[in-house]
């Protein structure tokens, strides 16, 4: 059964715009284990990009490598470039922290900081230095209303994060990150933990987001693929024990309608997987 | 026999075993209760003992008591937390860290006679220090540090990692996270921990009596000598003269000595309730 | 502390350390910020000094041991390692510094310590882990917590008013002796030993009892059987660190012992071990006392530094066979 993008019928954009990531020949080891080999793919900007695939093919172990988030795990290391805006994000004296202030991430499971709502968007700008109240009041109001929380929370600022729902959990998490204003933002598996109104919530922000944010999204849900990216890819991991590719990536429609590889194709009509 | 009537009795030795427990600790808290209640006065716990008899009260040693307890805190928190932030996030397996915890465990397990033994030696008569607040408090830190820093560990270790990458998905430094969210959100545990350390901290004897001292004197400065609630009943119980008094001190520490545990046990049981 | 708010604009062609060409000309906030040598300073300061609050134990340790060592090391010249560890005479007045009476007495209330409380302690354990309603382990397990924090002190001073009048009616004589200490000890040391005994069960797997239960065992014979062998190594575990706490109890074997530094006469006489013989004497001591007194102090750092290494051992050996 093929699923129906809504790509399809809308007008196909016009997908111009200077690669934001361009990856070259990234292979990747936890240890001894190569986990991934030869991933080469250009993210646009202001574009959102979906990572496809069959679940512990590596869709969020490459994810992590675009933040450096795998040099918290110990072990790990990677050949291959990895290039935001033209930088080299693995060169020498390169400041993680900064890159991971430009290069945000939501997880799948919300993880709110046991703080009230307001601190917890609050948190990154203090981080960086913001102090003065009326500053932080306004840059915490922004984030909320782009991550389409504001209305729902704005009387109750003083409540603990982790007093919401799930849903509205995760989308504080977005707030907290907008906050900091990412270029990027790399989403793991946003919506797999969280109620079915809010996951059309945080995809219609994400439609709005993509004009100042590059966003890229890993998710195991093709038709939530299909709805919101401009480009997918699709990764796979062709037997156990053997590094994860990249198969195939292309425009959503293509990908979702005429796939060029037969591993796609099987991969979407739901063959496996 | 069977293995039933075994089991029977197997069982009913097992259920003695545990209840005489409870009667071992009842029978000394009860009977020190009983004896002790008696001497609960406000001059008893306000006036200083006097006279050959110690007659009078036992205020300077609570003073003493709670003095060098809380300064020997003071001292022993900052670098005990610390020392546990390194070994819970900047450490990497290997032989420094196997020597740090080889190191706090023969700590955690010197007799406190020889430490009271080193304090004396060390702090009373070659740091010059003398007999005083300040000496005992130095000795009792080195008696809480390994106590101190495995609760810490051990409270660090408890925060979520996924809370820790979403504060350095935000761009954290690791100096920001540790300080910002994951000590933040341990500080109960590790309270806790503090307040058990202190408790044991008040139980002490050996320690104190060869670095502060059994001068019956009540403590200002940290530089004071000063004689413990712990010494104090020593002291009345070998001499054996005024044995109410011993009774009476004997249930002050008590209280304080079931204080300290009690909190400690009423805090860790509303954090595991507020943390669900 | 508030670090000034790093600018995002970097200017295009500013050099990063060590790579050369990695910004892109004209980009706002194109360029990635290099670690600025004042951030990798802080973040490299602050972690060695944690590293050196983690030493402080180490040195901890060290300080003690060298400085206990040096004020107790001339006992090898005098009275001279042979007469200080083979001695049998413990006297002041005579001179004489003999350890072996101290250490026959620690040694016998350790022993008796050991046989009156880790049956106990252990029955308790087990009670706590396999037996007890959860009502029961509500009574149970804080009553032993809480005897773990009563002060050694005032176990001394019970010892003193109710154990010793008592043993004085049984063995006849005062009732300072062997018997009183090694029942004050044996209830002191219950906690640790019952509590480190109930860890070591609760992790055994419990799939092990259920299998036992199927198979038609009864209780008893699931723990006898199952559970003690399994849980054998932290149980050895638990009643060594009980044993290290014996021979270090210095307080409560003073109140009740009776002090007199000889070998052992019975239950009823009394005895001196090395932790009493030291606080005995610590208040009047000099010279070659003295320093025969911080020999007693290294041999019980040495001692307890054994038993802890011992323990590591037997648990490393644990954990290579599971």
């Amino acid at each position: 059964m093929t699923p129906v993008p809504t790509a399809l019928n809308a007008p196909l954009a016009e997908l111009a715009g200077k690669p934001r990531f361009s990856v070259r020949d990234l292979d990747f080891y936890y240890g001894d284990f190569q986990a991934l080999t030869g991933i080469t793919i250009d993210v646009r900007e202001n574009s959102v990009t979906a990572f496809i695939g069959p679940s512990g093919c590596g869709k969020s172990t490459f994810l992590r490598c675009l933040n450096r988030m795998n040099d918290l795990i110990p072990g790990t290391r990677i050949e291959g470039t990895i290039t935001l805006d033209g930088a080299d994000i693995y060169g020498p004296g390169v400041d993680p922290v900064d890159l991971r202030r430009r290069v945000g991430m939501i997880f799948q499971q919300p993880n709110p900081f046991p703080m009230s709502i307001y601190d917890n968007v609050a948190f990154g700008p203090r981080l960086h230095g913001v102090t003065k109240k009326a500053e932080l009041d306004e840059i915490v109001e922004k984030a909320l209303v782009r991550a389409n929380l504001w209305k729902e929370v704005k009387d109750i600022m003083g409540r603990g994060g982790l007093t919401l729902s799930g849903g509205q959990q995760q989308r504080l998490c977005i707030a907290r990150v907008l906050a900091v204003q990412p270029d990027v933002l790399l989403m793991d598996e946003p919506c797999s933990a969280i109620d079915p109104t809010s996951v059309q919530k945080v995809e219609d922000l994400m439609a709005e987001l993509k004009s100042t944010v590059t966003i890229i999204i890993v998710t195991h849900n093709m038709q939530q693929a299909a709805r919101v990216s401009d480009e997918t890819a699709f990764f796979l991991q062709e037997r156990q024990g053997e590094p994860a590719e990249l198969i195939e990536f292309g425009r959503t429609a293509e990908i979702f309608t005429s796939p060029h590889d037969r591993r796609t194709e099987d991969y979407i009509t739901g063959r496996f997987g | 026999m069977g293995k039933r009537w075994i089991n029977r009795i197997a069982v009913g030795i097992l259920w003695a075993c545990g209840l005489m427990t409870v009667v071992a600790l009842g029978a000394v808290i009860l009977y020190v209760f009983v004896r002790g209640i008696g001497q609960i006065t406000p001059e008893f716990i306000f006036t200083k003992p006097h006279g050959v008899n110690a007659e009078g009260g036992i205020g300077p040693t609570i003073v003493a008591t709670i003095y060098v307890t809380g300064l020997s805190m003071l001292i022993v928190t900052p670098v005990a937390v610390l020392a546990a932030v390194y070994l819970a996030e900047y450490a990497v397996q290997g032989r420094l860290v196997n020597a740090i915890r080889f190191a706090a465990d023969t700590l955690a397990s010197v007799p406190s006679i020889v430490m009271g033994l080193f304090g004396f030696a060390f702090f009373v008569e070659a740091m010059g220090l003398g007999f005083s607040v300040l000496s005992g408090a130095l000795a009792l830190s080195f008696l809480m540090l390994p106590i101190v820093m495995r609760a810490t560990e051990e409270a660090i270790r408890a925060v979520p990692k996924y809370i820790r990458w979403g504060s350095y998905g935000l761009g954290a430094s690791k100096w920001q996270t540790v300080s910002r969210i994951v000590l933040p959100a341990a500080l109960p545990r590790i309270l806790t921990g503090i307040i058990l350390a202190m408790g044991r901290a008040v139980g002490e004897t050996a320690v104190v009596i060869f670095t502060m001292g059994q001068a019956i004197y009540m403590p200002i400065l940290p530089t004071d000598p000063g004689r413990s609630m712990t010494v104090h009943l020593y002291t009345l119980a070998m001499e054996g003269i005024n044995i109410e008094a011993a009774y009476g001190t004997a249930l002050l520490l008590m209280i304080m000595v079931l204080f300290f545990n009690l909190t400690a046990r009423w805090l860790a049981a509303r954090n595991r309730r507020l943390q669900g | 502390m508030t670090e000034p708010l790093e600018p995002r604009i970097v200017p295009p062609d500013a050099p990063g350390p060590g790579t050369p060409g990695a910004s892109v000309p004209g980009r706002i906030g194109g360029a990635l910020k290099m670690m600025s040598r004042a951030t990798y300073i802080k973040e490299a300061a602050l972690k060695n000094l944690f590293l050196a609050c983690a030493i402080a134990a180490v040195a901890g340790v060290a300080l003690i041991f060298v400085f206990t060592a040096a004020r107790g090391w001339t006992v090898v010249e005098d009275p001279g390692l042979a007469a200080f560890l083979g001695g049998t005479e413990w006297s002041a007045t005579l001179g004489r510094f003999g350890i072996l009476p101290l250490v026959t007495g620690t040694f016998a209330v350790t022993i008796g310590a050991l046989l009156l409380g880790a049956p106990l302690a252990v029955g308790t354990a087990i009670f706590l882990s396999e037996i007890a309603s959860p009502r029961m382990r509500a009574i149970v397990r804080p009553a032993v917590e809480m005897l773990a924090g009563v002060p050694s002190v005032v176990f001394g001073f019970f010892g003193l008013v109710i154990v010793r009048p008592f043993v004085a009616e049984i063995t006849g004589g005062m009732g300072f002796g062997t018997l009183s200490a090694s029942l004050i000890l044996a209830i002191m040391i219950v906690p640790t030993i019952a509590t480190l005994t109930e860890d070591a069960l609760r992790s055994v797997v419990p799939g092990i009892r259920e299998a036992s239960y199927a198979m038609g065992a009864t209780t008893w014979q699931t723990i006898y059987k199952v559970l003690l062998p399994a849980a054998k190594i932290g149980i050895i575990d638990a009643i060594i660190l009980g044993m290290g706490r014996a021979i270090g109890e210095t307080m409560a074997v003073v109140m009740v012992a009776g002090n007199a530094p000889q070998f052992f006469k019975g239950l009823g006489a009394p005895i001196a071990t090395i932790t009493s013989q030291i606080v005995i004497d610590m208040s009047y001591a000099s010279g070659t006392h003295r320093t025969a007194l911080f020999g007693l102090a290294i041999i019980l750092f040495l001692i307890s530094m054994g038993l802890v290494a011992l323990v590591r051992a037997l648990s490393r050996l644990n954990a290579r066979r599971s």
